[in-house]
C-alpha cells in the first residue's frame, strides 16, 4: 500500500495519523508540504525516524528544491521525481491519499 | 497500466492541480494510460474557459484542456459541484436560464458515477486535493 501525504506536519496531523496507521512494509511518499516532514529537525522528524523500522519512505524531490528543502533531507529518507511517484503508485497494489 | 485520477482542489490554490498534472503528464511519458481525470468540490473551477493568468504564468485549465486533446483522456466535472459554483456547460446555462456558460469544450460535465467508473475500470484511482 501507497500511502501519500500533502500536508505539513505543522498544519495537519495526517503525517502523523498515516504513520500510526500504516501496515508494516507499507510505502509513504511526502509531497507538496509534506516534504517538510523529511528534512532534519522538523516537528515529525522522531516520528519518521521510529516509522523507517517498518515502513519505505520516500519524498518528493521537485517539492523539496521548490521549497529550498533538498539538502536538509534525514537519512533513510529516499527521494523520486514524478516518474518515481508514478513507479510507486504502479509497483504498490492501491494508494492511499492522506487529504 | 490504467491510471484515474481525482482532482479535489482548484487552480492556483494551493499545489494540486499542478501535482495532478505533473503526475499524468509523467504516467504519460512512462507509456501507461490515464483514462479519466474527475474533478470534484473545487476542483471542478480547474475547467473554467475564462481564467486569465498572467502572461508568465502556467494556465492550469488550457494545460488540462490540451492534455486531454492530446491523450485522449476524459475531463470530467462532477455536475453538482459545478452547478454550485457556477459553472455550466452550454447544455446547462439553457437549461438554467443562464446568459452565460464557462466550461471549456475539452472538459465534459458528468456524474460521480464517472468517478466510481474510474475507480472500477482503472488499475489505480490517484486521489489529489487539499
Amino acid at each position: 500500500m501507497l500511502h501519500i501525504i500533502n500536508k505539513s506536519p505543522s498544519e495537519r496531523n495526517s503525517v502523523e495519523a498515516a504513520l500510526r496507521l500504516a501496515t508494516k512494509g507499507s510505502v509513504v511518499l511526502l509531497i507538496e508540504d509534506a516534504v517538510y516532514a523529511a528534512t532534519r529537525g522538523n516537528t515529525a522528524a522522531a516520528k519518521i525516524q521510529t516509522a523507517m523500522a517498518d515502513l519505505k519512505i520516500y519524498a518528493l524531490k521537485p517539492d523539496l528544491e521548490t521549497r529550498g528543502m533538498a539538502d536538509r533531507v534525514m537519512d533513510g529518507v529516499s527521494l523520486v521525481d514524478y516518474a518515481g511517484f508514478v513507479d510507486l503508485v504502479a509497483e504498490q497494489p492501491n494508494c492511499q491519499s492522506w487529504l | 497500466m490504467k491510471f484515474g485520477i481525482l482532482v479535489n482542489e482548484g487552480p492556483y490554490t494551493h499545489q494540486s492541480s499542478d501535482s495532478a498534472f505533473k503526475f499524468a503528464q509523467a504516467a504519460i511519458a512512462k507509456g501507461h494510460e490515464v483514462t479519466r481525470v474527475f474533478f470534484y468540490h473545487d476542483g471542478v473551477n480547474n475547467a473554467t474557459r475564462l481564467t486569465v493568468p498572467p502572461v508568465d504564468d502556467r494556465h492550469v485549465v488550457n494545460r488540462w484542456a490540451e492534455l486531454g486533446e492530446k491523450h485522449g483522456v476524459d475531463l470530467v466535472v462532477c455536475i453538482a459541484a459545478a452547478q454550485r459554483r457556477g459553472l455550466l456547460d452550454d447544455n446547462e446555462a439553457k437549461r438554467q436560464g443562464k446568459d452565460a456558460n464557462n466550461i471549456h469544450p475539452a472538459f465534459r460535465i458528468s456524474g460521480l458515477g464517472q468517478l466510481v467508473e474510474a475507480g472500477i475500470q482503472n488499475d489505480r484511482l490517484v486521489t489529489f486535493g487539499d
